[in-house]
């Protein structure tokens, strides 16, 4: 074969086989069922194409050459034969066809759900390497090409192999030496529009990637055409914008254009497979090689008239055939990430006063030992003893950090940006794994306790607020599913929220889309935090909580930071030194190590880095 | 209808029209077609006759290249006239945004914009290259092989009179059983890709939360609502083929009875019954074709509509006959200044501002959240027009100056700020294409970027992701200040463009700005009256009225809420 030039879609049989594998499975007897109708559906129409010329032969020519009076009653009979075959066929194409449909249907939903389902147990880090685009494309692309492959390519193709053998044996059965001349004209009009085919993906490929790009520049500009607008910077944009949109016309032209001739290629050099062997076949006939009739001429032209569609077919879809495997296996690629991993035997209970564990919703928690049933109450002790961490193996960016928050303290950490204050809260809840000492949580090791009531028991405020599209109580509630519609508004009051919350059109039961794009920054906090205090979690972890809201909105805010960390321990991350002015604990940390620790007043007669922060003789950044 | 779609065809009106002529061409070829092969079987086959087979064989091939060659030149063509076409709408559309004013943005959202750009150009396009090549193929292919069938044999033909009806209401009913709910998957779909994209970005509160069960459950059953939809819709569809194909049978088994007869009857040869055959799978495939058709064009539709209205969207801010290109100073007057964003009386966001900035001053602006400062700004650089009232620059109304020379002359800092991807040079160079380097270094060290740029390995040459997201907030609002004050603008508007600055480097800039900025009028909105304490002029705004106005000591003196408002600054300054 011919090496291309661009690179191209491949077929993928190992994908391909796993593929199967998915469908097979549950579906097993129904697609043999399938299997079964298609097989009939295709005879049927194989049948048709050659009763054409039987009916001629058989039946209407004895009629033409008789003389006296003629019976059409043979005909009729033939024809209800006919009648009965066609029939069944089209029973068996309905069939087929709405099997089809749940199995392509139902194995979509579970690969579907098997990636929604696994991408959820995968670590942090999975994330960290790949942009939001990526992942959101083996969503929409990879899986909407994968449907069409599943629903269209797969039972088309089964029926086009199923039509090509059966015409392939009744031609053998008529003329061995016809079938050779079909043979070849076949392997050459394949060999020509594969490699139209060939051409016509990789130009497709092209376009996805410059389709890929103009998207990315016209995505990018439109988010900042005000931008735009303020630095008259109009006639550069839509200079830069000219030069990608030409490059994708080209792109886009090409891919089409190869597309487009495909069909008119394979259909009119079937004409001429056609008149070759209508020649080569009158041929033989007179000069009487090969004992051919001229009536099987004339049928062995219909078949071969047959066989060209499905072939065409086929070959037609084998490039998006192709093009969907390179997708599926991109989504196989995710189903096969390493899980989180949890080797965590600690979970947390609900304990009587008396620490006896209860099923009943007590106000008391406590860590069991699930191989030794030990109780150890909840009380929100954070240990960290040498802590060494770096998010590739050989670059450090956390050394020997020890921290020790009694419960209901308040710890905070300073530091340039980089300096490695939100890896330690990521260790803590363990998005990431430690490469040197140890957490302890309650004086259990963190790596003992099972990660999702670690989690459970540490509630989270960020700088940037994610909300889901759903009802502010519903955002809310996310703190504390069975949450009590009560139980969200008093944390709303607590925090500050319900004000503002009460002034929007519908309340509480005012749908937020898109992340919350119709609320300022400070309402989004304020709704986080609101989440965090239903949560009520013995431990928080504040990062940048208010950074980026203005000082009259943070005053509000501030509020509700206050009932939200009292009677906790608690972790704040915080740019404006003023709000952590009140902690237990100022930890001030450089280059992955903390150089500085003590209370603002001890600090602040230290006269060290965080008094020369605090007085703005050194700039944060 | 769709007005301004369609001037966008623009210079692919030749391919278009092209690739209709040889669409046309290339049916009556394969029209032709079929008839030749009758003669090759009745004279050449049937008679055994071989000059005959090589005759019309010849004809045959012959017609089968011209077929050929018109078959590729409407691909080629079509493929010119649909990408260029796409090319056209995408570029009338950047370009139609590209004049928007801020109130056009305004009304469609961001991201609703580049729906249109993106997804519905590409479905605009395919609509289009079907229009052209189907949409023109199955009617002809229809009326020709209808034609030729009807020559082959009249009473024959009469076939078609129960058959096409029959596939015709099958199939629109069909259509109209299916298509609600495809249309309902589509919306289903997006509700599915939303789940995906939040748990994609907010990964770390699902996780901190312990959500990961309750959002599988929550994707399982819009997944479920997908495959209980689409199953629905897709069983209507699954009689789509069997009615094609019963059609067709029942028409195979009519004709060749009927054409028995007239065989017999000597009015018809068996090589016309193969044609006829032909030409009827033709016409029943020409009809489903149509309603393929018909479907997808509805479903472009939607696109289609949703570019129209980008296209036609009236712009709200028109430049005078001659603008003005030179202004004087930076002085800014407002006079009985109403402003709204909707044009409408009871949504008035500033009442009767009047204002006299004389050039060089700086102004600070005060007011709590919803005061409409950043309305009032927004007013000096034309980036909204006024309802009633005047804002004048330089002794002009700003309707009267070109808004490039206006632009250009007024930096100023969006409170949502956005950087680009691109080294940090690029980035600074909007203010000022040809900046020298010791003028990019003026820029940064006012606007206090320089020493952070500099930490950095590649300096001014560092590349900034999208957005500016390898930045913090506070580097970014700086390179923000500095991209501005590279226009040597006669007016500079800050707003609150230091929220995320420490209070130190914040004065620091103000410093800078008074000393290397002097002939430059600086308008700057702050929550710190710190920030603002030193100005020429200090405004209090509050529900769109100017509440007070005055420098510090006078405002101390006279405003009692400004004074409540510095006490409790102090205080809290103070404890800090």
């Amino acid at each position: 074969m011919k090496k291309g030039t661009a690179k191209r879609p491949k077929l993928d049989l190992s994908t391909l086989k796993r593929l199967f594998s998915y469908i097979l499975g549950p579906y097993k007897a129904r697609l043999l069922v399938v299997f079964v109708c298609i097989l009939f559906s295709a005879l049927a129409s194989v049948a048709g194409s050659l009763f054409l010329r039987i009916l001629i032969d058989s039946y209407i020519t004895p009629l033409v050459s008789k003389t006296g009076p003629v019976s059409f009653a043979p005909l009729l009979g033939a024809l209800a034969v006919m009648l009965l075959i066609y029939a069944s066929g089209v029973i068996a194409t309905y069939l087929s066809n709405r099997l089809m449909i749940t199995i392509a249907q139902g194995t979509l939903k579970t690969i579907r759900d098997a990636m929604f389902s696994h991408m959820q147990s995968l670590p942090i880090r999975y994330f960290d390497t790949r942009s939001h685009g990526d992942l959101m494309s083996l969503y929409t692309n990879d899986a909407d090409t994968l449907r069409q492959m599943v629903t269209q390519s797969i039972p088309n193709f089964l029926s086009s192999i199923v039509t090509v053998i059966a015409i392939f044996l009744a031609m053998l059965a008529t003329s061995w030496q016809l079938t050779i001349v079909v043979l070849v004209s076949l392997t050459a009009m394949l060999s020509i529009s594969s490699r139209v085919a060939r051409k016509s993906g990789s130009y497709f490929v092209a376009q996805q990637k410059t389709l890929g790009k103009t998207n990315g520049y016209i995505e990018e500009m439109i988010n900042g055409q005000k931008v735009i607008k303020v630095f008259t910077h109009e006639q550069k944009a839509k200079q830069q914008f000219d030069v990608l949109n030409e490059e994708l016309a080209g792109d886009a032209f090409n891919a089409h254009r190869f597309a487009n001739i495909l069909m008119p290629i394979m259909g009119n050099i079937s004409y001429i497979q056609y008149v070759v062997v209508a020649i080569v076949g009158g041929f033989f006939a007179l000069s009487g090689i090969g004992a051919l009739t001229l009536g099987a001429i004339a049928s062995f032209l219909q078949l071969s008239r047959t066989i060209n569609m499905p072939i065409n077919q086929m070959a037609s879809q084998l490039n998006s055939v192709a093009m969907a495997l390179a997708g599926t296996k991109r989504i196989f690629a995710l189903l096969d990430e390493q899980k989180e991993i949890d080797e965590g035997t600690a979970t947390l209970v609900n304990v009587t006063e008396a620490m006896e564990e209860t099923d009943q919703r007590t106000e008391r928690w406590a860590w069991k030992d699930e191989r030794t049933g030990k109780l150890t109450s909840l009380e929100g002790h954070v240990a960290l003893h040498e802590v060494d961490f770096g998010y590739v193996a050989d670059k450090l960016v956390l050394k020997d950090i020890s921290i020790e928050a009694q419960p209901g303290q308040k710890i905070a950490l300073v530091g340039a940006t980089g300096a490695g204050k939100t890896t330690i809260t990521n260790l803590i809840n363990r998005f990431y794994d430690l490469a040197d000492g140890k957490i302890r949580y309650d004086g259990i090791n963190i790596n003992r306790i099972r990660k999702d009531d670690l989690r459970r028991s540490l509630g989270v405020v960020l700088q940037d607020v994610h909300l889901f599209s759903a009802t502010v109580l519903e955002n809310i509630r996310y703190g504390r599913l069975d949450a009590t519609d009560e139980e969200v508004f008093e944390a709303a009051r607590l925090s500050n929220a319900d004000t503002f919350i009460s002034h929007l059109p519908q309340g509480y039961q005012t749908d937020l889309s898109s992340d919350g794009a119709s609320l300022s920054q400070g309402q989004r906090q304020l709704i986080s935090i609101a989440r965090a205090l239903v949560a009520n979690p013995p431990v928080l972890i504040l990062d940048e909580a208010t950074s980026s809201i203005d000082t009259h909105t943070e005053e509000v805010v501030q509020k509700g930071m206050d009932a939200l960390m009292e009677g906790r321990t608690v972790f704040v991350i915080a740019h404006r030194l003023s709000t952590i002015r009140n902690a237990d604990v100022i930890m001030v940390l450089e280059d992955g190590r903390i150089i500085e620790r003590g209370t603002h007043k001890a600090l602040m007669e230290e006269k060290g880095q965080y008094w020369r922060l605090y007085t703005g003789s050194f700039e944060l950044e | 209808m769709l007005k301004h779609l369609r001037k966008q065809v623009g210079e692919n009106k030749r391919p278009t029209f092209l690739t209709i002529l040889f669409v046309v061409l290339e049916v009556v070829m394969d029209v032709t077609i079929p008839f030749l092969m009758a003669f090759l079987l009745d004279r050449g086959i049937d008679a055994g006759n071989l000059s005959e087979i090589i005759k019309w064989g010849a004809l045959l091939l012959f017609c089968a290249s011209i077929a050929l060659l018109f078959g590729v030149l409407a691909g080629h063509f079509a493929a010119r006239a649909s990408t260029g076409f796409a090319k056209n709408v995408r570029r009338g559309l950047y370009y139609a945004v590209q004049d928007f004013s801020f109130a056009n943005i305004d009304r469609f959202s961001t991201s609703s914009l580049v729906t249109r750009l993106t997804t519905d150009v590409t479905n605009v396009q395919h609509a289009y290259q079907m229009l052209t090549r189907i949409a023109v193929r199955s009617p002809v292919m229809l009326v020709f092989s209808f034609f030729m069938a009807f020559s082959i044999n009249n009473t024959l033909s009469l076939v078609y009179l129960v058959a096409i009806p029959l596939l015709a209401v099958g199939l629109f009913f069909l259509i109209r059983a299916a298509y609600p709910i495809f249309t309902r998957v589509f919306k289903t779909y997006d509700k599915l890709n939303t789940v995906v994209q939040e748990n994609i970005r907010a990964v770390r509160v699902v996780k901190s939360f312990v959500r990961e069960q309750y959002e599988i459950k929550k994707f399982g059953s819009v997944s479920q609502e997908i495959f209980q939809d689409f199953s629905k819709a897709e069983k209507i569809v699954a009689f789509n083929s069997p009615l094609m194909q019963g059609t067709m049978y029942l028409c195979i088994l009519a004709i060749s009875y009927l054409g028995a007869r007239l065989i017999v009857s000597s009015s018809m040869t068996t090589g016309q019954l193969m044609s006829f055959i032909t030409y009827t799978s033709q016409i029943l495939m020409s009809l489903m074709m149509l309603s393929m058709v018909f479907v997808m064009l509805t479903i472009s539709k939607a696109s289609a509509q949703r570019i129209e209205e980008v296209l036609g969207e009236k712009l709200d801010l028109v430049e005078q006959a001659s603008p003005k290109t030179f202004m004087k100073d930076g002085s800014v007057t407002f006079e009985h200044v109403d402003f709204s964003y909707t044009k409408t009386e009871d949504k008035r966001c500033l009442f009767d501002v009047n204002l006299d900035i004389p050039s060089g001053c700086t102004v600070g602006i005060l007011g709590p959240t919803g005061s409409a400062k950043t309305s009032l700004v927004q007013l000096i650089p034309r980036l909204y027009d006024v309802d009633n009232g005047s804002v004048k620059v330089g002794g002009e109304d700003v309707r009267s100056y070109s808004l490039e020379s206006l632009r250009k002359e007024v930096g100023m800092v969006l409170q949502k700020n956005v950087l680009f991807s691109g080294t940090i040079e690029e980035n600074l160079r909007w203010g000022n294409e040809d900046a020298s380097e010791e003028e990019l270094g003026w820029a940064c060290r006012i606007a206090q970027a320089e020493s952070f740029i500099n930490s950095f390995p590649l300096g001014y040459k560092t590349y900034l992701e999208q957005d500016g997201s390898n930045l913090s907030g506070g580097q970014k609002q700086r390179l923000c200040i500095a991209r501005a004050l590279l226009k040597r603008p006669k007016i500079l508007i800050l707003d609150d463009s230091t929220s995320a600055v420490d209070t130190k480097t914040d004065s620091k800039i103000r410093e800078a700005l008074k000393t290397e900025l002097k002939e430059t009028t600086k308008l700057i909105i702050a929550q710190r009256i710190s920030s603002v304490m030193d100005s020429d002029l200090i405004i209090m705004l509050d529900d769109g009225k100017i509440q007070a106005m005055g420098t510090h000591e006078e405002l101390l003196a006279t405003c009692p809420r400004y004074n409540h408002m510095f006490e409790r600054q102090m205080r809290k300054e103070e404890q800090a």
